[in-house]
């Protein structure tokens, strides 16, 4: 495998980290959110996969943010350049593009879906106030360490093909089977066909 | 970073749950799901870059199983709109009862 | 109270009756039980053959058409002119087995009554006792199937099986032609098994199963032909009416075990010390015991059965319902005699509903047309006398009355059997609807049924109370006793709403006489439109009127000869003809000291006065016979088709005081509606039903829909489940 050569590892001071750094990750967590929120609004199939997309790219931009470089550049390759591509094209396929009827639930449901996805998200921010035992967390920084002196690569194929490897082969068939399905499924049958 | 991170998965977490439950269209509510997957990724790398790197090989998985449940179902969903044409949820009821 | 038992049983293991004919006591009851597995035996094997069957009735020789017009639902066999009506395939068998088992079981107890005189008679002092097996033994009580004999059972058994075998020889030719031969025979035979456990048990529950069950077969009985529906509605009032006075015994009953422990006569008589005297316990106990003898014994108000029990074949209304079962009260109470004697407010109660009824029925006898209805209110009449004689403490006397009263009112009923059966016979032969039993359709049969003549004169003359025939002792027994008791006892001294309890009986004594003067009315008067003046059945009716076969005045003629010599078996001092109060000295270990204790040390009557009182209730009966003689004319009836409706009072005591419509409206009407409206529909129907059963499967209905209510098939509804569900989990993790 080519490795890159080692890079400096971006200094970084205890507990403290750059303007810019914070700067960037709110920005993009920002983004991310509003996005969403777009999302879910909008009327427009396509319309909403596009900001999907968006809220995508600007998960990758966390996901290297948070110095998971390799898992950010999966993100934009496979979900949204593969996943959304194939949403849109379904999209496109059945001609759901054009001025599609109003598909949002009314007011009512808006609320309660409100009041449901805010109850969530209180319960997990209730989770995450719990504090973790300290012989799990890494020292600050090692991530990037990591990342600095292996690669981006490195740090994920490691535990991949090494603690993880059944999961990997079984993943592997399931994409099988999952390709057989959909081709099974999605094919066109001989009587739609006589239509 | 891993409060705010996991602040930001939560709310879009949230966001994606209000989706579902808001629309009809069921390739929208499709998205949502993805949308929740995502917020679960952005979960995972933020505990990675505090825990270790197995939050990442999960991702990995996550997306994985993703790209098929996503092939699949929208298989599925052209399949339903072969029978009736329409992707609107109230129509697809015949689990009914 | 098992001391008690073992101490009987220690008493007991030196009888003097050990080893005698006595061992045969379980035989007694047991003849009559075989019969009634044979006789039923035989009447369940004819039915699966071609025949005279059963239950009709009349299916041979028609009579439900013949007997259409008949307004009473009485039903008689009778010979056809035209063709012989074919008897019973097992008839023959059936006439030896079914009297022969009541011959054989009084000769059983004529053996064992000569052991009995032999070994001391009145001497005896402890009742002699044959234990079976161990009947309940739970917990605290203990009940043995036991049968006692002592003086008192004894002499019920012999009045029971000797009557019974003469009724039931006579039943032979009174229902020869019935094609429900057998089963007659069966419910008889097993009417006087019961009869006989009712009379010979030695606890209260023994006694008890004989008391239902000669209920049961009463019913059975009344309802004999009960294809006409007046007939079994006989039967079912009488087992109802009875169930009232039955719930009394059971009370009774379960009040003696909680305050003294024991079931049995030897345990209660030993606990009854222990009860405080004329208190609440032994008074509540006494009355309703004599609830339970109201209903079987038809006092006020449990009477009305008894009338309407005459739909049944004469020869039971005879046996059951004037010689023994009828009797089962006087007997209780002379059995219980130790807690009634120590309850004189009981006493009070039983004496006055005794002298009450008495007059009652003879008022509505005086103008009964039916000659079985008027013998049914004289028996109603007559039990009122003997609860008289039991309730004011002269237990003798009262048994006394019973002893005589079976013998001249059986005599009387087979008497009016063997009139009824001629009129039956020359109806028959006419094919005439008119009813057999009215006397307005009879008259001058002296001429064509002498025997049965003389012999019902006879009866009269006893049941008026003319010396010196049997019912003159009894009757003058009892008033005697009662005037006696008014004078002083303790009795006298209890009070019963206010009133002292000699006032009570003074008047209750005035009431007897009143009641001795209508008897000897009405009774002459049933003699005097039966049997004299012109004949009233019709001119073409009346060559067919004839006196009944030997097999039938047999019976009577011992009857008859019973009534003249019953009397002395308890013949008072005044009048020493034989032995003095035999009865007297033959009961005393079983009542004596119960009478003592009524008495109350009071001083006897003067010899003066009580002669004095004796020819007063003789100059009544003959006062009564005079006016019946004197002021009714035969000559004025017509027959019953023709006759005029009563009017004014006459209207009042025909419809015998309108009793039975003012229970129907009063206490029938409304427990039928409250049944039907409030426990069937109300409770049964629509709180069980509807709520419970039907209740219980619409909630699991609903559930259901309830469920399947989420099933929408809408991925939306399950969107939201799902989204409800993780905020649950969630919950339960986070709000610890």
């Amino acid at each position: 495998m080519l490795a890159l050569p080692p890079q400096q590892a971006i200094p970084m001071a205890h507990g403290a980290l750059p303007l810019l750094y914070t700067f960037h990750f709110y920005l993009f967590g920002l983004i991310a959110v509003g996005s969403a929120l777009l999302f879910v609004t909008r009327k427009s199939p396509v319309a909403a996969a596009l900001w999907l997309v968006n809220t995508m790219f600007c998960l990758a931009a966390l996901f290297v943010l948070l110095d998971a470089q390799f898992i950010g550049a999966l993100q934009v390759i496979v979900y949204a350049g593969a996943i959304m591509v194939v949403f849109l094209f379904v999209i496109m396929l059945l001609n759901l593009g054009q001025s599609p009827p109003a598909d949002i639930r009314g007011i009512w449901w808006k609320i309660a879906a409100g009041a449901v996805g805010i109850a969530i998200l209180a319960q997990v921010a209730a989770v995450i106030r719990a504090k973790t035992p300290a012989t799990l967390t890494l020292p600050v920084g090692f991530a990037a360490n990591q990342v600095a002196s292996t690669g981006a690569v490195a740090p994920v194929a490691g535990p991949l093909f090494n603690d993880y490897l059944l999961a990997f082969e079984i993943t592997s068939i399931l994409l099988l089977a999952a390709i057989v399905g959909a081709v099974v499924v999605g094919r066109q049958r001989g009587e739609d066909l006589a239509r | 970073m891993l409060a705010e991170a996991l602040f930001f998965s939560a709310v879009l977490f949230a966001i994606g749950v209000f989706g579902v439950l808001i629309r009809r269209n069921a390739i929208i509510v499709f998205m949502c799901v993805e949308l929740m997957l995502n917020a679960v990724n952005l979960t995972f790398v933020a505990f990675a870059q505090a825990y270790g790197t197995a939050g990442q090989v999960f991702v990995f998985f996550v997306m994985t199983v993703a790209a098929a449940e996503a092939a699949v179902g929208l298989a599925i969903i052209i399949a339903l709109f072969r029978h009736r044409p329409t992707v609107d949820l109230k129509n697809i009821n015949l689990l009914k009862g | 109270m098992h001391s008690l038992l073992f101490a009987a049983a220690a008493l007991q293991s030196a009888h003097p009756l050990d080893g005698t004919a006595a061992k045969w006591l379980w035989l007694v009851p047991l003849l009559p039980l075989l019969g009634f597995a044979i006789n039923g035996l035989l009447s369940i094997a004819a039915a699966y053959r071609p025949g005279p069957t059963d239950p009709s009735g009349g299916a041979a020789h028609g009579s439900d058409e013949s007997h259409a017009g008949q307004g009473e639902g009485h039903d008689d066999a009778g010979k056809h002119a035209h063709h012989e009506i074919p008897r019973h395939r097992y008839a023959g068998l059936t006439s030896v087995v079914g009297p022969g088992v009541l011959v054989l079981a009084f000769i059983l107890s004529a053996m064992i009554f000569v052991a009995m005189r032999n070994a001391g008679g009145g001497a005896i002092e402890h009742p002699f006792i044959q234990r079976y097996f161990s009947w309940m033994p739970v917990g605290d009580l203990q009940i043995d199937a036991a049968f006692q004999l002592d003086q008192l059972s004894m002499l019920m058994v012999l009045v029971v099986t000797g009557v019974g075998a003469l009724i039931h020889v006579f039943s032979v030719g009174y229902m020869r032609d019935d094609p429900g031969y057998p089963r007659y025979f069966s419910y008889l035979n097993l009417f006087v098994f019961f009869m006989l456990l009712l009379v010979l048990g030695a606890n209260y529950p023994i006694m008890f199963i004989g008391w239902e069950g000669v209920g049961l077969c009463s019913y059975l009985l009344i309802g004999f032909w009960f294809s006409e529906k007046a007939n079994a509605d006989a039967g079912k009032k009488a087992f109802i009416v009875n169930r009232i006075g039955d719930f009394g015994f059971l009370i009774a009953m379960f009040l003696l075990f909680a305050n003294i422990g024991a079931l049995d006569f030897q345990g209660v008589a030993a606990g009854t010390k222990a009860l405080a005297a004329g208190g609440p316990v032994v008074t509540a106990i006494c009355l309703f015991l004599f609830l339970g003898c109201a209903g079987k014994s038809a006092q006020i108000p449990l009477y009305i059965w008894l009338p309407d029990a005459m739909a049944g074949p004469t020869p039971v209304s005879a046996l059951i319902h004037a010689a023994t079962m009828v009797t089962a009260g006087v007997y209780l109470i002379a059995r219980s005699s130790m807690l009634f004697s120590l309850a004189p407010v009981a006493e009070l109660v039983v004496v006055l509903i005794g002298a009450l009824t008495a007059i009652f029925a003879a008022s509505i006898g005086l103008k009964q047309w039916d000659i079985k209805k008027v013998l049914a209110y004289s028996t109603v009449s007559q039990l009122g006398y003997m609860f008289v004689g039991v309730g004011s403490g002269a237990y003798v006397a009262g048994m006394f009355h019973l002893a005589t009263h079976a013998f001249f009112k059986a005599l009387l009923f087979l008497g009016s059997g063997s009139v009824i059966y001629a009129m039956h016979a020359a109806y028959h032969h006419t094919h005439n609807q008119d009813d057999a039993q009215d006397m307005r359709n009879m008259g001058g049969l002296r001429r064509h049924l002498p025997i049965t003549f003389v012999l019902m004169w006879i009866a009269t003359l006893a049941i008026a109370g003319i010396p010196p025939l049997a019912g003159f002792f009894s009757k003058d027994e009892i008033l005697g006793a009662l005037f006696a008791r008014a004078q002083g006892s303790t009795i006298a001294q209890a009070h019963l709403f206010g009133i002292p309890g000699t006032v009570w009986l003074y008047f209750a004594w005035t009431l007897a006489l009143g009641a001795a003067l209508m008897t000897a009315v009405y009774m002459t008067r049933m003699m005097l439109y039966t049997f004299h003046g012109p004949n009233r059945t019709g001119d073409a009716e009346r060559p067919y009127l004839k006196e009944s076969p030997w097999v039938m005045t047999g019976p009577l003629v011992v009857l008859a000869a019973l009534t003249v010599a019953g009397g002395w078996l308890n013949l008072p001092e005044f009048a020493p003809l034989g032995p003095v109060g035999g009865l007297d000295r033959w009961l005393e270990p079983v009542v004596g000291e119960a009478t003592k204790r009524v008495i109350g040390g009071a001083a006897p009557v003067a010899a003066g006065l009580e002669l004095g009182l004796v020819a007063v209730a003789v100059l009544i009966a003959a006062a009564g016979i005079a006016i019946a003689v004197t002021r009714l004319d035969p000559k004025s009836l017509v027959p019953k088709s023709r006759s005029p409706q009563e009017e004014g009072f006459e209207k009042v005591l025909v419809n015998k005081y309108y009793v039975d419509e003012i229970y129907d409206d009063a206490i029938v009407k409304p427990v039928v509606a409250t049944s039907r409206d409030l426990l069937w529909r109300g409770i049964d129907a629509g709180l069980i039903d509807g709520l419970g059963v039907n209740g219980a499967g619409k909630l699991t209905r609903f559930v259901g829909w309830v469920g399947s209510q989420f099933q929408s098939g809408q991925l939306g509804t399950y969107a939201w489940v799902l989204a409800i569900g993780v905020l649950a989990v969630l919950g339960a993790v986070t709000m610890r």
